[in-house]
């Protein structure tokens, strides 16, 4: 029993099962560590803004803050590929300070 | 010039307290006039672990508010001159802890004694930050337990950027690791995280690797700081671990399974 365990236990390598979960899952979250917290904001109301022209859905549009040598880097990536341009430029908010239509 | 060092490690129950009592008593032993301050408000155990929950009359809330000057609230312990304890109050209240008054005591203190040892509450609330905001050195306490190691990630990276030096551009806190409840024996059995491991992980600077032992349970029942059991391999591995705090090179002590009976090996585990 002693021996068979030694070699067979299935436990005997959980160690080794908790260092490649926590290499896993701290490299995921210091990453996101060093992201500003405007991000996600800066995102939505670039969805926003590119909504007004052109159809895109949420998942098209991608901000991510990177680093390349000394430089910081914004870098944001929208997928135009199959997005429609809106029928009518006026829509969303800017409809409000649309001239009003002629009456009589 | 006096030296903050913040004993944490954002999970609870890994051995901060324990930690921070052994410490301060070790670097009293060597010489330096040590304080060690309980930062766990409205929690307050040190005095239990330091054995003198029967003296505290005025608390670190207590001066704070200027209802008691320093001397009064600082508990002188008996079994060495140069150490001193600090309690916190068992208000509720956990805003008590207010920035600005927490640094007017510390430069008070730091006026007095070498060594100014916090002890710092679980969690990433209001206490731990404010333990950790004013410290030079941190001492990193985990467990070789994944929860334990990836809070510690958590709280390395808070000090790097929540900390007054951060705050300040000064240079960074100096991050130190204590491998704390380690089981050599677990570890050779592959049960365990490796000392190698959670150096990897967290690549910060290893102090030390304290041994889990029945000693640390006697010491707290007992209120005597593991470091003044000379018996202790737990005792004897705090002190190795002040000694490197202070520079100097020591061997790394108890991280191999004490020499077993073969055929025990043989016929299970006990």
């Amino acid at each position: 029993m002693g021996l068979f365990n030694l070699f067979f236990s299935p436990h005997r390598h959980s160690a080794a099962i908790a260092k490649e979960r926590l290499k896993i899952v701290l490299a995921h979250e210091r990453a996101g560590r060093h992201a500003p917290d405007f991000l996600p904001k800066l995102q939505k109301e670039l969805i926003d803004v590119v909504c007004r022209y052109v159809e895109i859905r949420e998942d098209m549009i991608r901000v991510n803050l990177g680093k390349s040598g000394e430089t910081s880097l914004l870098e944001i990536n929208i997928e135009l590929n199959g997005a429609k341009p809106m029928p009518t430029p006026s829509r969303g908010p800017l409809a409000a300070v649309a001239p009003p239509a002629k009456s009589g | 010039m006096a030296k903050v060092v913040v004993i944490t490690s954002g999970k609870g129950g890994v051995g901060k307290t324990t930690t921070a009592a052994a410490f301060a008593a070790g670097l009293a032993l060597r010489g330096h006039k040590t304080v060690v301050i309980d930062f766990d408000v409205g929690l307050r155990n040190l005095d239990l672990i330091m054995g003198c929950e029967r003296r505290v009359v005025f608390d670190f809330i207590n001066v704070i508010n200027g209802d008691a000057n320093l001397n009064q609230a600082l508990i002188k312990d008996k079994r060495n001159d140069n150490l001193y304890i600090f309690p916190t109050s068992q208000t509720r209240d956990k805003d008590a802890l207010r920035r600005e008054g927490v640094d007017r005591v510390l430069e008070e203190l730091k006026q007095q004694f070498d060594y100014i040892i916090c002890d710092s509450p679980a969690g990433i609330e209001h206490g731990a930050i404010t333990a950790l905001y004013f410290a030079d050195s941190a001492i990193i306490v985990t467990n070789p337990e994944v929860s334990s190691v990836r809070d510690s990630d958590r709280i390395i990276g808070i000090l790097a950027s929540r900390s007054r030096r951060a705050e300040r551009n000064e240079p960074p806190v100096e991050l130190n690791l204590l491998l704390t409840r380690y089981d050599p024996g677990r570890v050779v059995k592959g049960e365990m995280l490796t000392v190698e491991d959670v150096k990897e992980i967290l690549s910060i600077p290893l102090l030390g690797v304290i041994p889990e032992s029945e000693s640390v349970l006697r010491a707290s029942n007992t209120g005597t700081p593991v470091a003044f059991d000379n018996d202790s391999l737990a005792g004897r591995a705090y002190l190795d671990a002040v000694a490197r705090f202070l520079g100097e090179q020591r061997e790394m002590r108890f991280v191999k399974p004490e020499r077993r009976n073969f055929l025990r090996v043989l016929f299970g585990r006990a």
